[in-house]
């Protein structure tokens, strides 16, 4: 087992998944398919909050899921950082308080210093008093990239991240998690339906449907040279959807 | 005025809160997590107070707490005295009366957390306690309070099942409602009226203080 992520995944129910892939350290791939493919599924299943029937899943050189061997690291242990869709930050608690929490196997006195400096790289200064619900869409993003990276995850995970924000804000914050992500030594996996947030963010994209991978690759091959018909389609569904 | 009686439910109320909350903290919890087959049964079984006639109810736990009863002979081998017409006996019947006071709300506070908080916790490294501590005690909070304000005002006006289990000895276990029923049937309207104006100040009291309380934590949480 090598640095990096890698993946395999298989069930017939109650969603089929048939998913074999792997992430270099430093690289992004992206899940790319219509609703119902799997891919938030196998986003879940890397993070720990879903269990497929078989498969295997290792991240720099640790078995976090062998359904063969019935061992089954639980979440809170798998250094994983998930952005959730919806961003699932704690409402009652402030921006700091929200990064904060992901830091808890730090010294106390540590956290904080380590918090502020990474809201502080998410261009959130100033903000870090401000509960969710007195933080626009695009912030509120920001912090939940920031909780996410605050665990020192040995991969990043994002769940359709910029689903809930409008145009603008997405092209912006599309442009900044570019940027970010250049400097990210670790693997990061990005489900979207959205092909400019592929060409973007993405190093490789894995085109997903019923479960299975119809092709993987370089983002310019895939784009340029679709293995079939079907995939063709699936891809243009994709731009019509976003 | 009977101040024996006034402060008797007091402590019968505070006793209650303090006792039943903490359990129905873990029962709300569990109900609202767990995926078991028998929920329903089981969500059935703690709302029965609920629809059952408190003389109904009071009847069943008197005659458990009697000295014929399976639960009153086991309490007279532990602790050397029955549980019927006395406190302890008032208090347990209390117990099981508020359940689902107590229970409902705190469920239904945990359930309106939702499984994703519940997975972003996990996600950033949160343990079980931690997140119970620090996430969803925190969110449930006002279901939480709700429970103890309903547990404490049904405990204060509860009457059926107090005559039943308790009957009306003095500083044992008459509290203020029933206090309110002697003086009536005594034709001691004036002194009925009194107690009756104190239990209407303390309820009002006591629901306007949370209904307060839960206004200013959802203005803090938006």
């Amino acid at each position: 087992m090598g640095e990096g992520l890698s993946v395999r995944l298989r069930q017939d129910a109650p969603i089929p998944l048939d998913v074999t892939f792997s992430v270099a350290p430093g690289e992004a791939m992206a899940l790319v398919g219509p609703s119902g493919s799997g891919k938030t599924t196998t986003l879940r299943a890397i993070a720990g909050l879903y269990r497929p029937a078989e498969g295997h899943i290792a991240c720099n050189g640790t078995t976090w899921f062998d359904g063969a061997a019935n061992a089954n690291m639980p979440a809170r242990q798998r250094r994983a950082g998930l952005v959730f869709q919806s961003y699932a930050l704690f409402p009652h608690l402030t921006a700091l308080a929200n990064v904060m929490e992901a830091l808890s196997d730090m010294p106390r006195a540590a956290r904080r210093d380590a918090a502020m400096a990474l809201l502080a790289r998410l261009h959130l200064d100033g903000l870090e008093d401000r509960r969710p619900a007195q933080l626009s869409g695009g912030e509120q993003q920001r912090v939940a990239v920031a909780r996410a990276l605050a665990r020192r995850p040995d991969v990043l995970l994002l769940d359709e991240p910029f689903s809930a924000v409008d145009r603008v804000t997405r092209r912006k914050l599309r442009r900044e998690l570019a940027e970010l992500r250049r400097d990210l030594p670790m693997p990061v996996v990005l489900v979207t339906h959205d092909l400019d947030d592929v060409t973007r963010l993405a190093d490789r994209i894995c085109v997903m449907h019923k479960g299975c991978i119809l092709q993987s690759g370089s983002v310019s091959d895939v784009m340029a040279r679709p293995a079939s018909a079907e995939i063709a389609e699936l891809l243009d569904l994709a731009t019509d959807d976003a | 005025m009977d101040w024996e009686a006034f402060w008797l439910t007091i402590r019968l109320g505070g006793l209650t809160v303090l006792l039943l909350i903490p359990l129905a903290i873990i029962t709300g919890r569990w109900l609202a997590a767990t995926r078991m087959r028998g929920r329903a049964i089981v969500e059935a079984g703690l709302a029965l107070p609920l629809v059952l006639p408190p003389t109904v109810l009071g009847f069943y736990l008197m005659t458990a707490f009697g000295a014929g009863g399976w639960f009153g002979q086991m309490f007279e081998r532990l602790f050397g005295q029955t549980l019927v017409f006395t406190f302890e006996g008032l208090l347990a019947a209390s117990l099981i009366v508020n359940i689902p006071f107590a229970v409902q709300p705190i469920q239904r506070a945990f359930e309106a957390v939702g499984p994703e908080l519940r997975e972003a916790a996990a996600s950033c490294g949160l343990t079980r306690w931690r997140t119970l501590w620090r996430i969803e005690l925190p969110l449930a909070w006002p279901g939480i309070l709700t429970g103890t304000v309903l547990t404490f005002a049904h405990t204060l006006g509860e009457f059926g099942v107090v005559l039943m289990v308790g009957g009306s000895i003095p500083g044992e276990t008459r509290t203020i409602a029933i206090a309110i029923y002697d003086r009536v049937q005594a034709f001691d309207e004036a002194a009925a009226g009194q107690m009756a104006a104190v239990l209407l100040l303390v309820s009002l009291v006591t629901i306007a203080a949370s209904y307060l309380l839960t206004q200013r934590i959802g203005r803090r949480y938006g």
